[in-house]
């Protein structure tokens, strides 16, 4: 499957990796809920890092849409509450029409 | 509660799964949406350099700012040695205070310099794929019947408004960043602004509200103390009196 790191682009990795992917973004939902920022960036950091290691980056000729969307690594609490709760945090883009 | 890359993968489909759905003629949507790319990037470029002349803006500030600190400084000695306490204690409770911002100051500016390398290489990922795009786009018109082409314009416009998506986000973050540093260095502007220590008589404003939040009374009481001892005031250090009989 294809996964994007925001800020960094996307990779493809084994469908296998999924699950672990799920794992860590429980946790970095926990992180949330406690209101721990350092937590968050040790989440945010452990599911780039699990992208990164098992993953290769697409070259810039392929362009597909990703099957799941990663938050970038420095993500504040404040943004991750602004993301759980309103669409505006991504940008709209006119793709075409 | 689903987490935040469910939460994102989420919206990312929503917002680019079905956008070429309805597409009439294969040929012009590719042309339009080709064009449509190059004005986005136009406008990522934009958004660089207004986050680079931001930066710059901010550095210029934070120079302003340490020397701040050093006036600060320098007016809490003067005023010890003219015997006044009071204007020294409030000079040095606006060094504190001015000490606060800079170092919030400079771990987001720290961030900022990350944020800005990666929005860097993010346009030039961008630009690269548009001009995939380009040339894609050519294949698709001249080698696939209208439904197969439908598909593939589909995949490959939605993977480059993902690209968008994603650079145009890190433009705004970096500009949030900016601004929330820029905030800070004006709260510093008014701290200092205010004629220094020339009318202290006028109390209850903003920045008297704001010294009392920020500056730690300890640390002043510190360097006061530290100050008298140099300028041979107040209490002498033990050893002195030691000396003394």
């Amino acid at each position: 499957m294809i996964v994007r790191l925001l800020g960094e682009g996307q990779f493809r990795v084994d469908d296998s990796l999924l699950e672990r992917l799920n794992e860590l973004d429980d946790a970095v939902m926990r992180a949330v809920e406690a209101n721990d920022e350092r937590a968050l960036w040790d989440g945010l950091q452990a599911l780039a890092a699990a992208v990164r290691d098992s993953g290769s980056r697409l070259s810039d000729e392929e362009l597909v849409p990703s099957d799941a969307v990663l938050p970038p690594e420095d993500l504040s609490l404040d943004e991750a509450r602004e993301l759980l709760s309103s669409e505006g945090f991504i940008p709209d883009v006119p793709v075409a029409s | 509660m689903p987490g935040l890359m469910s939460r994102l993968s989420l919206i990312f489909k929503a917002k680019f799964s079905k956008a070429l759905d309805r597409a009439e003629n294969p040929n012009e949507t590719l042309d339009y949406s080709y064009e449509a790319q190059l004005r986005q990037l136009q406008n990522v470029k934009r958004g660089i350099a207004d986050v680079t002349t931001a930066k710059k803006r901010l550095e210029l500030q934070y120079a302003t700012m340490q020397q701040q600190v050093d006036k600060l400084d320098g007016q809490a000695r003067d005023a010890l040695k003219a015997g006044r306490e009071d204007l020294a204690r409030e000079a040095l409770s606006r060094k504190a205070a001015v000490q606060g911002q800079l170092e919030g100051i400079m771990q987001q500016g720290q961030q900022l310099e990350a944020q800005q390398q990666k929005l860097i290489e993010g346009e030039r990922t961008l630009q690269a794929k548009v001009e995939s795009f380009r040339t894609q786009k050519e294949v698709i018109k001249a080698q696939y019947s209208a439904a197969e082409a439908q598909v593939r314009i589909s995949e490959a416009a939605t993977g480059i408004g993902e690209e968008m998506a994603d650079v145009g986000l890190a433009i705004q973050r970096a500009k949030d960043k900016t601004e929330q540093m820029q905030a800070r260095a004006n709260a510093v502007d008014e701290l200092t602004a205010s004629g220094a220590l020339t009318d202290l008589t006028s109390s209850g404003d903003d920045i008297d509200r704001q010294l009392a939040q920020i500056s730690q009374g300890s640390q002043v009481d510190d360097e006061l103390a530290k100050m008298k001892a140099e300028l041979g005031q107040g209490e002498a250090p033990k050893q002195i009196e030691g000396e003394a009989t």
